[in-house]
C-alpha cells in the first residue's frame, strides 16, 4: 500500500475559497505556538498586533497607507501573472516611477496642482511602464528571461535613485542628508483630515475597478488569458503574442510606477532612499495569494498591511516587528502547501497496480 | 594610486566577496539541479543569526558554523517540500522564503542586537603563500573561512564537471526526465541539492556575523542574498566565474570605501550598477550568439512531474 | 540459427478500454535486422515500450538470453543489453556528445575520465562508420548526427539489442544509406537490430525478418526471401472489403481552394510539404489518407496561417491568400480543426463559453473593446444543444470532458462559424462509436452546407464513407488522387507505402 497524490482535473471551488482561509489561520496558528516556545504570550502577541493595528483612528490609517503601495504593486503583476508573464520587477517599476514622479516638483515647483499631479501620475506611469517595457523588449528580442531581467533591473533603479538623491537632486539646503528637497503643497496628494491617508487610495479603488472589468470582459483581457492558459491555442486563434508581452510589461510596469508615484506625492513628499521596503517582492505574494484577482488583491493587501502595521505596533511590548514578515512568510508557506487539497486527492493504492499510462 | 593601496583594496575585495561566494556557490548548486530559490536573503539571515546566537552562547566557532550551516538547511527543506513535493512555484515560494527568514532572524536575533561577537574568526596568514608579492598579502592573509571558500569552489567545480554525480546533477536542471529514465531519484537528488544550497546560504550568512562584520544587526545582509541570486546568472551557472563575479562585487564593495582616497570621479551607486548592467548584457550576447538557446538549465524552475513525462 | 537473444512470449497489454498488445510473440536473434511493419496505433510502440521496461506486461513473458526478466524500470533494460533510439532525440542539447552518451548509465566510478571516454567514443564511431566529434555540444549538431549520437550511447553501454523508431523519418536519401550500412555492420557484429518502419521499401531493403502488427495483433511475418510487398500491404492495412456508398459531387459547386505547387517545411526544418496541388470545391469532401506524419499537419498548418508556404500559392475563391496571417485565414473563412484537441483547438483550463469565443472573440461575439458575455453564452448553449455535447456545466474547465464531448464541441464551435472551408485532422482519434457517427453526421451536414473539407484521416473505411475524392500523402506530396468509388486497399496500400504506379519506390 503506498500514499499517492492524484491531480484532480479541476480545483474543487469549495476548497479553492476555503482553503486560504483555514491554511492563513494555521499559519497563525503555527507562529502562535512558535512564540509560545519562545517565551511569549502568542495571545498577547496577536492581540497587541491587531488592536495596534485596527483599534484606532491612527492604527487603521497607517494601515490604509501601506495597503495602498501594496496593492498597486499586487494590481500591476496580477496583469503580467495573468499572462505567466513573471515580472518580478515591481520594486524597480515602483522606484521608476517615484523619480520620474519627482523631477516634475523639483523642476517645476510652481505649477498647480490640477497640472502637477496628473503630470506627476503620468511620469510616473510613463517611467514605470517604459522599465517594464525594455524588460519586455529583452524577451521578445532576444528570448531572455523577465524573470532574470526585471530582477536585475530593480537594483538598477534603486541606484539610480540613490544616484540622483546623493548627488544631482540633493537638496542643497538638506544637511547633506541624501534627500531632494520638500516638494511643493501642489505636489502632494490630498489627505483626509489629519490622518496620513491621502487621495492615492481613490486610485487604488479605481484601477481595481478597471482591471477587474477589463480581466473579466474586455477582449483583451481574454486574449492575454488565452495566451497564459494555452500559448498554441493563442497562436492557432489568430492572436498576437510578442506585442501582448510587450503591452503587458508595459502596463504592469506603468501600474507599479504609479504606485511609486502615490507613495512619493501622498507619503513622503520627497524623493529619499528607501520608499519602499520591498512593498514590490511582498506584492507578488499578495498577488499570488488573491489568485490574481483585483478584488482580493485589495482585500489581502490590506491583511498584510494590518500585520505589517502590527508588527510596527509590538514593538512597546518589546516584541520585534520582524514577527509580521516572519507572519507574512508563513502565510503563504501554508497557503501554498494547503494547495495540495485544492489540486490534488489523496488516495491510498495497493503497491503493485502501479501502472503508468502515456 | 601606491601599491598597499590596492593590495588592502584587493584583499578587502576578497573578505567582502566571501559571504556572497558562499551564498551564490549555494544557490549555483540549487539552481543547477532545477530549482530556483529566491530565498536566499532569508536564509542568510538565518545561518547569519543562528551561527552568532550559538557561537556567543557555546564560545565555539564551530558550533557557530554548524548551527548556520544547520539553519540553513531547514529552512531550504521547507522550500524543497513546496517546490519539489508539492510543486509550488518556485518564485512566489522563495520570496516567501526570504520574508520569513527576515522575520525569523530579527525575532531569534532580538537580545542580541548589536553584540559584539566574542569569538570571530580572525585573519590567519598562510605561512610561506603569504608571502608571494601583491598575491600572498591578497590572497593569503585571510581567515579560515576564506580558505574554505577557495577549496569549496574548486570541489563544486570538480564535482560539477569531473565525477558521474556531477554529471547527473547537470542533467537534472537540464531534462530530469532523462535521469529518471536511467533510474535515478530525481526527487531525493532534488532535495538533497536545494538543501545543500541553504547549507552554503546559511554559511554565508555566519561569514558576516562571525567574520565580516563581527557582530549581529537585524537585517545585516543588506541584501547580499539578492545579490548572489544575480551573481549565479553572472557567472552562467560556472562556480570559477562565480569566484570571480563575488569578488567583482566585493571588490565594487571596497572599492566603494577608498573612492574618495582614489579620486575616482564616478558615483559609487553608478559603480554598483554596472554587475547588474553586466548580467542583463552578458545574457543578452550569450543569447544571441547561441541563435536563442538559453544559458540558463533548461528545466530551471519547473516542478518535474512524472505523469507529465 | 543460434538461441534468440530475446524473445517476448503470448505478450498482452491492456490499457483501460483498449488492448494494445493481444498475445504477441517476437524473437529476435543475434546477427539479424528485424523490422517491425505497422501503422499507427497497431501496437508497435506499446510493444517496444514493454521490451525497454516503460510499460509491465498484462501478461506474458520476456527472456532474454533464455532467462525470464522482469523489468522494473526503463533502467533495467538497459542493464540487460536493450537500448531503443526514439523518434524524439532524448538528448540534453547543452551537454556535449561525451557527456550524453555517459549520462545514459547510472552506474560507474565516482570519476569521470573525459579521454577515455572520447577515445572510447572514437573507436565505437569509426567501426561502426558513425562519425560524430565527441567534444561537440549537442545543440550545434544536425539531425543525423544527433541520431549518430543515440545509437553510439546504445553501442556505448554495450547494448546487444537495439531498437530504432521510424529512424529515417528525420533523413536525407543520403543520411539513409549510410544509417542502412551502419546497422547491417552492428548486426554483422552480433547485435540483434529492430526496424521499426511504415516504408515497405525501406523494409525490403534492410531487414531480414519482417513482423506485421495491426490492431494489437500480429498478422504475419516473414523472411527475407519470403518478402513480398503486396502481401506485406495486406497484412498492414488488413483485408476487409470497403463498404461502397453512394456519393454524387452533383451539387458540388465552384472551386473553393486551389493549392498550387505548395512547400513548407516541418518541424526539423526538413522538407515536410512538397510542391502540393490540390483544389477543393465547394459541398465536396477531399479525403487525404496516409500514415500520419506524411505532411497532413504541415498541410493544415500552412491553411491555417500557422506555418509558411516556403513557395507555391494558395488561392481561396481565386484570391490570392498565400502566408497570411492566422486571423486573416479565419476571416477569410477558413476553419482548421486541429487533432491535438486540448493542446492546440481549445484551451484546458477555460470554461466552455471561453472556448467558444476563442476565434471569434473579436468578431461576433465583441462589441467595442467588450466582450458579448450573454452573446457568448447564447452561443455556447446553442453549440451544446445542437451538437449534443455532454458536459457538466458550461463553466466548467473543458479539461473536465471526455474526448468525444471536447471533439464535438470544437466541430461546433468550427460549424457554428460558417466556414468555406474546413481541414479536419484525424477527427474520430480515440473516440467511441457513437461518437464517432456523431462527428461523420456533422461533417456530412456540413458537406450539405456546401462547405469544403479537407479530411485527413488513416482510417480508410471513414474516407471511403465520407469522401467525394481521396488523395494519398506520401513524403510530402500527394501521390495519387482518385473518385473514392475507385478506390481500392490495394492501390491505396501501396501509395501509402510511397509505391507509385511506375513501379519504383516514391520519392
Amino acid at each position: 500500500m503506498k500514499l499517492v497524490m492524484e491531480k484532480r482535473l479541476a480545483p474543487s471551488p469549495l476548497m479553492r475559497s476555503l482553503v486560504p482561509v483555514v491554511a492563513a489561520f494555521a499559519a497563525l496558528v503555527f507562529c502562535g505556538i512558535f512564540f509560545a516556545v519562545t517565551g511569549r504570550d502568542p495571545f498577547e502577541v496577536y492581540y497587541a498586533m491587531f488592536s495596534g493595528a485596527l483599534g484606532s483612528e491612527y492604527g487603521i490609517s497607517e494601515t490604509i497607507v501601506k495597503m495602498i503601495p501594496l496593492a498597486m504593486c499586487g494590481l500591476g503583476i496580477a496583469i503580467a501573472f495573468r499572462m505567466q508573464i513573471w515580472n518580478i520587477g515591481a520594486e524597480g517599476q515602483f522606484y521608476m516611477g517615484a523619480c520620474a514622479a519627482s523631477w516634475l516638483p523639483l523642476t517645476y515647483p510652481d505649477l498647480p496642482s490640477m497640472i502637477m499631479l496628473p503630470g506627476m501620475l503620468l511620469l510616473g506611469a510613463a517611467a514605470g511602464g517604459m522599465w517594464g517595457l525594455l524588460a519586455g523588449w529583452f524577451k521578445t528580442k532576444w528570448l531572455v528571461s523577465e524573470l532574470i531581467t526585471t530582477l536585475m533591473m530593480n537594483y538598477i533603479a534603486i541606484l539610480w535613485v540613490n544616484y540622483l538623491v546623493y548627488g544631482a537632486w540633493r537638496d542643497p539646503k538638506g544637511l547633506n542628508f541624501p534627500l531632494t528637497a520638500a516638494f511643493s503643497e501642489s505636489a502632494l496628494l490630498p489627505s483626509f483630515g489629519d490622518l496620513r491617508v491621502h487621495a492615492g487610495i481613490i486610485i487604488v479603488f479605481v484601477l481595481a475597478a478597471v482591471l477587474a472589468v477589463v480581466f473579466r470582459d474586455s477582449r483583451w483581457g481574454y486574449e492575454t488569458l488565452v495566451i497564459g492558459s494555452n500559448p498554441t491555442a493563442a497562436r492557432y486563434a489568430g492572436i498576437n503574442i510578442p506585442r501582448n508581452v510587450l503591452l503587458v510589461m508595459l502596463l504592469s510596469g506603468a501600474v507599479c510606477g504609479m504606485g511609486g508615484m502615490i507613495e512619493v506625492s501622498g507619503i513622503v513628499g520627497k524623493l529619499q532612499p528607501g520608499i519602499s521596503p520591498g512593498y514590490g517582492y511582498t506584492a507578488i505574494i499578495v498577488a499570488w495569494l488573491a489568485r490574481l484577482h483585483p478584488a482580493a488583491i485589495i482585500v489581502v493587501a490590506f491583511l498584510f498591511a494590518i500585520i505589517h502595521v502590527g508588527g510596527f505596533m509590538v514593538q512597546t511590548l518589546g516584541i520585534p516587528s520582524a514577527v509580521a514578515t516572519m507572519l507574512q512568510g508563513a502565510i503563504l508557506f501554508f497557503v501554498v502547501g494547503a494547495d495540495i487539497f485544492t489540486n490534488y486527492q489523496l488516495r491510498l493504492i495497493k503497491n503493485e497496480g502501479g501502472e503508468e499510462s502515456e | 594610486m601606491n601599491e598597499t593601496l590596492l593590495i588592502s583594496i584587493l584583499a578587502a575585495s576578497i573578505t567582502a566577496g566571501t559571504p556572497i561566494l558562499f551564498a551564490a556557490l549555494g544557490e549555483l548548486i540549487s539552481e543547477r539541479a532545477g530549482v530556483t530559490n529566491l530565498g536566499v536573503d532569508g536564509m542568510m539571515l538565518v545561518g547569519a543569526c543562528a551561527g552568532f546566537i550559538a557561537a556567543q552562547q557555546t564560545g565555539s566557532l564551530l558550533s557557530g558554523v554548524g548551527m548556520a550551516l544547520l539553519a540553513g538547511s531547514l529552512m531550504a527543506l521547507i522550500h524543497a517540500f513546496l517546490t519539489v513535493t508539492l510543486r509550488a512555484n518556485q518564485v512566489v515560494s522563495g520570496l516567501a522564503l526570504t520574508l520569513f527568514g527576515t522575520g525569523l532572524s530579527g525575532y531569534l536575533g532580538l537580545d542580541y542586537v548589536g553584540q559584539q561577537a566574542t569569538v570571530v574568526f580572525s585573519k590567519l596568514a598562510v605561512p610561506g603563500l603569504s608571502e608571494i608579492p601583491v598575491l600572498g598579502p591578497v590572497l593569503f592573509r585571510q581567515d579560515l573561512l576564506v580558505y574554505c571558500s577557495y577549496i569549496l569552489v574548486a570541489a563544486v567545480a570538480f564535482y560539477l564537471y569531473r565525477t558521474r554525480a556531477g554529471l547527473f546533477m547537470r542533467a537534472l536542471g537540464e531534462n530530469p526526465a532523462a535521469v529518471d529514465a536511467v533510474g535515478v531519484n530525481v526527487f531525493g537528488l532534488r532535495y538533497l541539492y536545494v538543501i545543500m544550497g541553504g547549507a552554503l546560504a546559511g554559511l554565508g550568512g555566519a561569514y558576516l556575523s562571525l567574520a565580516y562584520a563581527p557582530c549581529w544587526l537585524e537585517n545585516m545582509t543588506a541584501g547580499r542574498g539578492w545579490i548572489a541570486v544575480a551573481l549565479v546568472i553572472f557567472a552562467l551557472w560556472d562556480p570559477w566565474r562565480a569566484l570571480l563575479g563575488s569578488y567583482l562585487f566585493g571588490g565594487i564593495d571596497a572599492l566603494g570605501f577608498h573612492l574618495q582616497v582614489i579620486g575616482l570621479p564616478v558615483s559609487v551607486f553608478i559603480l554598483n550598477m554596472l554587475p547588474y548592467i553586466f548580467t542583463i548584457v552578458v545574457l543578452i550576447l550569450v543569447l544571441a550568439r547561441k541563435g536563442g538557446r538559453l544559458a540558463a538549465p533548461q528545466a530551471l524552475g519547473q516542478p518535474y512531474d512524472r505523469e507529465e513525462r | 540459427m543460434t538461441l534468440p537473444l530475446i524473445s517476448m512470449r503470448q505478450i498482452t497489454k491492456r490499457f483501460p478500454g483498449v488492448i494494445a498488445n493481444n498475445k504477441i510473440n517476437l524473437e529476435l536473434y543475434p546477427g539479424e535486422i528485424h523490422a517491425l511493419l505497422g501503422e499507427n496505433g497497431s501496437g508497435k510502440s506499446t510493444l517496444m515500450s514493454i521490451l525497454t521496461g516503460l510499460y509491465k506486461p498484462t501478461e506474458g513473458c520476456i527472456m532474454v538470453g533464455g532467462e525470464e526478466v522482469k523489468f522494473a524500470s526503463p533502467a533495467d533494460a538497459i542493464a540487460s543489453g536493450i537500448g531503443m533510439v526514439h523518434q524524439h532525440f532524448k538528448l540534453i542539447e547543452s551537454f556535449t556528445v561525451a557527456e550524453n552518451i555517459v549520462l545514459s548509465q547510472s552506474k560507474g566510478g565516482f570519476l569521470l575520465k573525459p579521454e577515455q571516454i572520447i577515445a572510447d567514443i572514437e573507436s565505437l564511431g569509426e567501426k561502426y562508420g558513425l562519425q560524430v566529434d565527441p567534444r561537440a555540444y549537442v545543440w550545434q549538431l544536425g539531425v543525423g548526427e544527433k541520431q549518430r549520437v543515440e545509437i553510439l550511447r546504445m553501442l556505448y553501454h554495450r547494448s546487444r539489442v537495439l531498437i530504432l523508431d521510424e529512424p529515417t523519418a528525420v533523413l536525407t536519401p543520403q543520411e539513409t544509406r549510410e544509417l542502412f550500412v551502419n546497422l547491417r555492420k552492428m548486426a554483422d557484429d552480433g547485435c540483434a537490430v529492430v526496424f521499426i518502419s511504415h516504408k515497405l521499401n525501406e523494409v525490403e531493403e534492410l531487414a531480414d525478418r519482417v513482423t506485421v502488427l495491426r490492431g494489437g495483433c500480429v498478422t504475419g511475418s516473414a523472411a527475407k526471401e519470403d518478402m513480398r510487398r503486396d502481401k506485406l500491404v495486406q497484412m498492414m492495412i488488413g483485408r476487409e472489403v470497403l463498404n461502397t456508398y453512394e456519393k454524387n459531387c452533383e451539387h458540388c459547386g465552384e472551386v473553393v481552394l486551389q493549392l498550387e505547387q505548395v512547400s513548407a517545411l516541418n518541424d526539423m526544418n526538413t522538407v515536410g510539404l512538397n510542391n502540393v496541388r490540390l483544389a477543393v470545391r465547394a459541398g465536396e469532401i477531399y479525403g487525404i489518407a496516409g500514415v500520419s506524419g506524411n505532411g497532413q499537419r504541415e498541410l493544415a498548418e500552412v491553411l491555417a496561417g500557422l506555418r509558411p508556404a516556403m513557395g507555391g500559392k494558395i488561392f481561396f475563391y481565386g484570391q490570392d491568400l498565400t502566408n497570411k496571417k492566422p486571423k486573416e485565414m479565419i476571416e477569410a473563412g477558413i476553419s482548421y480543426v486541429p487533432e491535438d484537441r486540448l493542446g492546440m483547438g481549445l484551451v484546458p483550463n477555460l470554461d466552455s463559453v471561453n472556448n467558444v469565443i476563442l476565434k471569434e472573440y473579436d468578431g461576433k461575439f465583441s462589441k467595442g473593446w467588450r466582450i458579448r458575455r450573454e452573446a457568448a453564452i447564447a452561443a455556447t448553449k446553442r453549440i451544446v444543444e445542437d451538437f449534443d455535447v455532454k458536459l457538466g456545466s458550461i463553466f466548467q474547465p473543458v479539461k473536465m470532458m471526455s474526448g468525444g464531448n471536447l471533439q464535438k464541441l470544437l466541430l461546433g464551435r468550427e460549424i457554428a462559424a460558417k466556414p468555406k472551408l474546413m481541414i479536419v485532422l484525424y477527427p474520430v482519434r480515440g473516440l467511441d462509436i457513437g461518437a464517432i457517427e456523431a462527428v461523420h453526421k456533422l461533417l456530412l451536414q456540413l458537406k450539405e452546407e456546401q462547405t469544403a473539407i479537407i479530411l485527413v484521416s488513416e482510417e480508410l473505411e471513414e474516407i471511403a464513407k465520407l469522401a467525394d475524392r481521396v488523395g494519398v500523402m506520401f513524403a510530402g506530396q500527394i501521390l495519387g488522387e482518385f473518385p473514392v468509388s475507385e478506390m481500392d486497399t490495394e492501390k491505396i496500400g501501396a501509395l501509402m507505402a510511397g509505391i507509385t504506379e511506375a513501379g519504383g519506390a516514391g520519392v
